[in-house]
């Protein structure tokens, strides 16, 4: 799924482990498109509802071998409708159901207050998450996920609890779409790190967080909502 | 009498209103208030009945071609040209060009109509036509989804009366065309409403990417060139050139110049011509006569297309110490894409204005699915608005150099300014152009008002 800016997360994905000392290659993995043979991050999107259907059948086909690169610690960032679908199911507000592939301890129902806005979380791993939520599904955690961030400013999973995003071993889920990788490059260490790690055993991070990313994040987080 | 009331109270609180500087759509509301079928009753007179004009993207300048298209014709038009599309606009604008008896002066409305408020619009007036341009992905944090967005045109669509011009080549526009023409077929009778396109030559389908494009790889395009030709739609852009195009209507080819900017301009030229062509088919009301020649040709038709200057802001040329400075409004992924590849990025002095205040949409991922490749050769010299760190950081992940960021847009300007001056003047300086969001475009131009040697060159 394409739209809300993923691009984004990818460029800056790429950009990050470059700057890290990594050469990395994308490979776009379309619906039917087999995995290639060596995953060492996988990113994944939102989209509109129309097309989250397809993308809900091709990701069921392919669930197994999700499941075993994310037991075995590959790093994955989901954003928005692939957030969703990384959990149990997904209930839309006519009730038809959408099964997810259950990497992740959520489940999603479709709400009627839409959550739009400049969001801004804290977490204790990746300290300020900053970005920009637009979704109107309540996203609730089970006992095996963890929160990505409490939300400091913005609405977050569901409007009740306070809390964004998942992550379970080294899946993280969340609704910040479009430029969250590049104005937080700490989950792309993270993400790099863990692959790394996993591929070669350890990670030396070499890469700063420059004057742009500082004043692009401090400029969001004034922002209005 | 009621619309004597009416009109006498709007224009009284549209002097009031204008006394104390207040907004232009303060009348609306108070005739609507008071009077809440005043609106439908003045436009119901009109002999050619209402055009309404929806989508995301390119609507005031569509809706000036089809109002000026018209008026060539020998049409009287009645407008918003406020540029204030919501339905209280409407009827302001009805109030202060109605008469004292409450009678419009015109022969037919062509009205530009915001997806959202368009609903209050069509339980008020059914459109007698409509034109559906495109569901683009820009204020997708105030209406949520694209889908909800088509749906809101689909309603605009099942309002209209007599005809319907959709966009064959927006995926989400086609499909309310091909349903409309289905409803069409079995419900009524006469069917009503008629459905008719706008298109593109299968040649040129990649020379308009639609946000569903944004991923398909290059191949896509190189295919283009062998991709089988599809019928002719009602009126079909099929050549493009510097401020030129060719549109094919009816099998025969109608080459123009053209006074507007940027590639959409041309693409929504074939949506006004193919409006104004299905109004003039239809011709007046019965029982209603109305000013209009029977003589002219879809020649002429064209012919006047080629007259019609840009809407304010939108590819608007301003003369800055003796050189050119183009203003080009950007408000979503395709439009800027389109915008950098409509214009030549060398010898040009850049600057890019990002705001996110209400109108611009607060969500700034779009930025991420514009390419700004060809910007690199050249840079860019001021990253300018609320949003500049977020501009500059999308144009170093595209290795574009940045010569400053400034977030105020005043000084941004006046910096740009300096540090452009350069050598020449008049004929062969280095020409500026600025890339600007809604509400940047319209800071922009109060502050370049004020600068003294500001002249508007067309």
């Amino acid at each position: 799924m394409n739209i809300y800016g993923d691009r984004g997360n990818v460029l800056s994905l790429a950009r990050r482990a470059r700057a890290h000392g990594f050469a990395p290659r994308v490979v776009e993995v379309n619906t039917g498109d087999p995995l290639p043979e060596q995953v060492d991050i996988v990113v994944g999107g939102g989209g509109q509802d129309s097309g989250q259907g397809r993308v809900a059948r091709d990701l069921a086909a392919r669930a197994d071998e999700i499941r075993i690169l994310a037991a075995d610690g590959a790093p994955m960032l989901m954003v928005c409708g692939l957030y969703q679908l990384f959990g149990h199911r997904f209930v839309t507000h006519t009730g038809d159901e959408l099964t997810g592939i259950g990497v992740l301890d959520v489940e999603t129902r479709g709400g009627d207050v839409r959550m739009i806005g400049n969001i801004v979380l804290d977490s204790d791993e990746f300290g300020e998450i900053i970005g920009y939520e637009n979704h109107s599904g309540n996203t609730r955690l089970g006992p095996g996920s963890r929160p990505l961030g409490r939300v400091a400013q913005g609405a977050g999973n569901n409007p009740d609890d306070g809390f964004e995003g998942a992550r379970t071993a080294n899946v993280i889920g969340s609704y910040l779409h479009g430029s969250l990788l590049p104005k937080n490059p700490a989950l792309s260490d993270f993400l790099i790190g863990e692959a790394a790690r996993r591929r070669y055993g350890s990670f030396d991070p070499v890469a700063g967080v420059d004057e742009t990313v500082r004043r692009a994040r401090e400029s969001a987080k004034r922002r209005p909502r | 009498m009621r619309d004597v009331l009416s009109a006498v109270i709007g224009k009284t609180v549209r002097q009031a209103a204008r006394l104390r500087g207040g907004g232009s759509a303060l009348p609306g509301l108070v005739v609507e208030k008071l009077d809440p079928g005043f609106l439908s009753r003045v436009l119901g007179r009109l002999p050619y009945g209402v055009i309404a004009v929806s989508g995301t993207n390119g609507k005031t300048t569509t809706t000036k071609m089809i109002v000026e298209m018209l008026q060539a014709r020998g049409l009287r038009v009645f407008t918003n040209k406020t540029g204030s599309n919501f339905s209280r606009g409407v009827v302001a604008a009805a109030i202060q060009e109605c008469s004292l008896r409450g009678r419009l002066d015109a022969d037919i409305a062509v009205l530009e109509l915001d997806e959202a408020h368009a609903m209050y619009f069509i339980d008020r007036v059914k459109p007698r036509f409509t034109l559906l341009l495109n569901v683009l992905r820009d204020q997708l944090d105030r209406f949520g989804e694209i889908d909800t967005t088509a749906k809101l045109l689909q309603r605009i669509a099942d309002a209209t009366v007599e005809g319907l011009v959709v966009n064959r080549e927006d995926r989400l526009v086609a499909a309310i065309g091909e349903r409309t023409r289905e409803r069409a077929g079995s419900a009524s009778p006469a069917g009503r409403p008629e459905v008719r396109e706008f298109g593109l030559s299968a040649a040129l389908l990649s020379t308009f990417p639609s946000d569903d494009d944004f991923h398909a790889t290059p191949l896509a395009e190189a295919a283009a060139d062998d991709a089988p030709e599809r019928p002719d739609a009602d009126v079909t852009l099929v050549g493009l050139g510097d401020h030129e195009a060719v549109f094919r209507i009816e099998g025969e080819d109608h080459r123009t110049a053209l006074k507007l900017e940027g590639l959409y301009n041309t693409f929504n030229a074939a949506a006004a011509l193919a409006t104004v062509r299905m109004a003039l088919d239809a011709g007046p009301l019965p029982g209603r006569p109305a000013r209009f020649r029977t003589a002219d040709t879809d020649e002429a038709l064209v012919a006047a297309l080629a007259e019609v200057r840009p809407a304010f802001g939108r590819g608007e040329q301003l003369l800055l110490d003796g050189r050119p400075l183009e203003l080009v409004l950007v408000k979503n992924p395709a439009g800027f894409r389109l915008g950098l590849a409509s214009f030549d990025a060398s010898g040009v002095d850049v600057m890019i204005a990002i705001n996110d205040q209400y109108a611009d949409g607060r969500d700034m991922s779009w930025l991420w699915d514009v390419d700004f490749g060809s910007l690199a050769d050249e840079g860019v010299d001021t990253v300018a608005g609320t949003r500049a760190w977020d501009m500059a950081l999308r144009l170093e992940h595209d290795d574009v150099p940045v010569g400053q960021v400034e977030e105020d847009l005043g000084r941004a300007l006046a910096s740009f300014r300096q540090r452009t001056l350069g050598e020449g003047e008049g004929e062969g300086a280095r020409p500026r152009r600025i890339y600007c969001t809604y509400t940047a475009m319209l800071e922009l131009r109060r502050a370049l008002a004020e600068l003294t040697d500001v002249e508007d060159i067309w």
